[in-house]
């Protein structure tokens, strides 16, 4: 807000009461006549103020103090350890493989999400069915087992074939154990697991659009793919994303079960590391400290993207931090010639 | 007003209703309705609450599927396909063809609330398959779109939201919206009932300009005054079944059926009671 405008809404907030405003005479009836009121257009604007607010933010601020100062100051935390590991070349290559399980999961657990939701919101119970129970079965097993599980398929299936079933003749075989590599487990797992919560997720979404907008849609004669893309989707999302996002920064932490594979992603790079070196809580640090980047890159990504399908939604859409800081600096800055809003 | 009689060889927009009967579970809301409305006719239909106004303005274009009898455009019949002596459903392509002869406005305007004015009236007519018709190009979408939001007096806010938009303004688009497609027949269900008092005045006036223009409205209303002034046929419904009909002379000033008179006594304010 401009420090004008501001003016202007403490001046209704700051009116005097009827006690210190001098006697005004006459009665309502012909108050639109006889006009007593004072006229205080000339008065001094004083803002109210506001003790307990002032104390309570010297209180956090002082906490905010002490964890900084204790972070700091205290050599366990080993600052320097953490400082020479974050970027060394290992731990790099393990971001690099988190990043690939995050994004190659994500992506295909949405895509397997939408098309789960869909059959569970079609007319056919078979359909309606086999959604729910793949639901219901990647829901309630742990993502260890399911991980363990792939990996270890070789052992129930020795060879994977391609074929017409009930006879000999076989297009395709594969050793098993060939074709899930530590990778392909790691991702069939967080990929079916993700799927499962996503079809919720997305699923809530579509309901969540009011039913007019599909008969509006219906009555103007707009094909059911255009309807589900142009008209539900777009309103769906705004349902979808903030759970979505949740699932997808819980996700970006989840591949660090992936240990157990024994696959070279951030966790378990770091484990290894600090196996050797005995430098536990500064790698595990090392390792958090590259998850608050991820998830700081997203929120900032959620942030836009909300904003995006927000269109619409609100009368006027609120400014974003930048564009508010922006403004700030062009209406408080020391040059006043920089005014580009 | 002989709306009710058989029309000579329809051109534009006649509809025939016969027989309809429609059940939610185990209550009936149609019971056997019948109803011919001429192409550029005006009916309105009246009736308290829940005499079944809404769902037989929602089967004319097959939004309810109808349990019983049946109803034809110019002829055609809504939803299925004769042959032999049988009726084929229709597939959803083919009814989302039909409907696009058929406008609907509703209650609660339903408009699309991510998309702009301009581009609610604009969307049907880019995608829409009409029979007989191409499909317009973006460009002539959106210019017939201003042409059409201009003509409800709403021009200058083709790029507002709906949720930017008065109750009444929202309306007006949604109005626009449904004229897009160049309809035969327009469905307005009770498209003042959401609407302050100050505005039901500005949607009524452009449905009141439609009603010379040709195309043929079946308006569900509590607008009493404005059925008096628009209809050229007015439809009394209750309890799923048409009480009566006629023009609004008849229907107003001189009803025949007591259902009908003591459902007037409890609308009508005195001053509409000549």
């Amino acid at each position: 807000m401009s420090s004008a405008a501001m003016k202007v809404a403490q001046s209704h907030r700051t009116e005097p009461s009827a006690a210190d405003a001098p006697p005004a005479k006459g009665s309502a009836r012909d108050g639109a006549v006889a006009r007593q009121a004072p006229d205080y257009s000339s008065y001094r604007v004083v803002a109210a103020k506001h003790p307990w607010r002032w104390v309570g933010t010297a209180v956090v601020a002082l906490g905010v103090f002490a964890v900084a100062w204790s972070l700091a100051s205290n050599p366990r935390w080993e600052w320097g350890v953490v400082a020479q590991w974050f970027t060394a070349q290992s731990v790099v290559k393990g971001l690099v493989e988190t990043l690939k399980l995050t994004a190659i999961s994500g992506i295909l657990g949405f895509v397997l999400g939408f098309i789960l939701a869909l059959m569970r919101l079609s007319a056919s119970p078979l359909l309606v069915s086999v959604s729910w129970t793949f639901s219901w079965i990647f829901r309630s097993t742990p993502l260890l087992v399911q991980m363990l599980l792939w990996y270890n398929l070789g052992y129930l299936y020795e060879k994977i074939s391609l074929g017409l079933p009930f006879t000999d003749v076989r297009f395709f075989e594969v050793q098993t154990t060939t074709l899930i590599s530590q990778f392909a487990a790691a991702v069939l797992g967080l990929t079916l697991n993700q799927a499962a919560y996503s079809a919720e997720i997305i699923r809530g979404g579509i309901l969540s659009v009011d039913q007019g907008q599909l008969e509006a849609a219906a009555a103007l004669g707009i094909p059911a793919w255009r309807r589900s893309t142009r008209i539900v989707l777009p309103q769906a999302m705004r349902a979808i994303l903030p759970t979505a996002f949740n699932e997808i920064i819980g996700l970006v932490k989840g591949t660090s079960i992936v240990y157990v594979l024994a696959y070279s992603e951030l966790f378990y790079t770091v484990q290894v590391i600090y196996n050797r070196t005995q430098q536990v809580l500064p790698l595990l640090l090392v390792a958090t400290l590259w998850y608050v980047v991820i998830t700081s890159v997203l929120s900032v990504f959620q942030y836009y993207i909300e904003r995006h399908y927000s269109k619409g939604a609100v009368r006027n859409l609120p400014l974003t931090p930048l564009q508010k800081a922006r403004k700030f600096f062009a209406t408080h800055a020391a040059v006043p010639t920089r005014r580009n809003i | 007003m002989t709306a009710t009689l058989t029309a000579p060889a329809a051109t534009r927009g006649l509809v025939e209703i016969t027989g309809v009967r429609k059940s939610f579970g185990a209550i009936e809301v149609l019971k056997g309705v019948s109803l011919t409305v001429e192409p550029g006719g005006v009916a309105v239909i009246v009736g308290p609450s829940g005499s079944g106004k809404s769902t037989l303005l929602r089967t004319i274009n097959h939004l309810e599927k109808v349990d019983g009898g049946h109803i034809t455009i110019d002829g055609k019949l809504v939803g299925y396909e004769a042959r032999g002596d049988r009726l084929h459903e229709l597939h959803e392509k083919e009814i989302l063809k039909q409907r696009t002869e058929i406008g609907m406005v509703f209650q609660n305007f339903n408009l699309f609330p991510h998309l702009t004015a301009l581009e609610n009236v604009a969307e049907a007519p880019v995608v829409a398959h009409q029979p007989g018709k191409a499909r317009r190009s973006k460009a002539e979408a959106r210019r017939r779109g201003l042409e059409l939001l201009d003509r409800v007096g709403l021009k200058d806010r083709a790029d507002a939201y709906p949720r930017q938009l008065s109750g009444g303004q929202q309306q007006r688009v949604a109005i626009a919206r449904a004229l897009a497609l160049d309809p035969k027949i327009l469905l307005f269900d009770e498209p003042t009932s959401a609407l302050d008092p100050e505005l039901v005045n500005e949607v009524l006036d452009v449905i009141r300009e439609l009603a010379t223009s040709g195309t043929t409205l079946i308006i569900v209303t509590h607008e009493m005054g404005f059925a008096r002034d628009v209809a050229d046929t007015v439809v009394f419904m209750d309890q799923g079944q048409i009480v009566e009909q006629g023009s609004p002379q008849q229907i107003f000033s001189n009803p025949q059926e007591p259902r009908t008179r003591s459902f007037f006594s409890k609308v009508l304010e005195p001053a509409f009671n000549i």
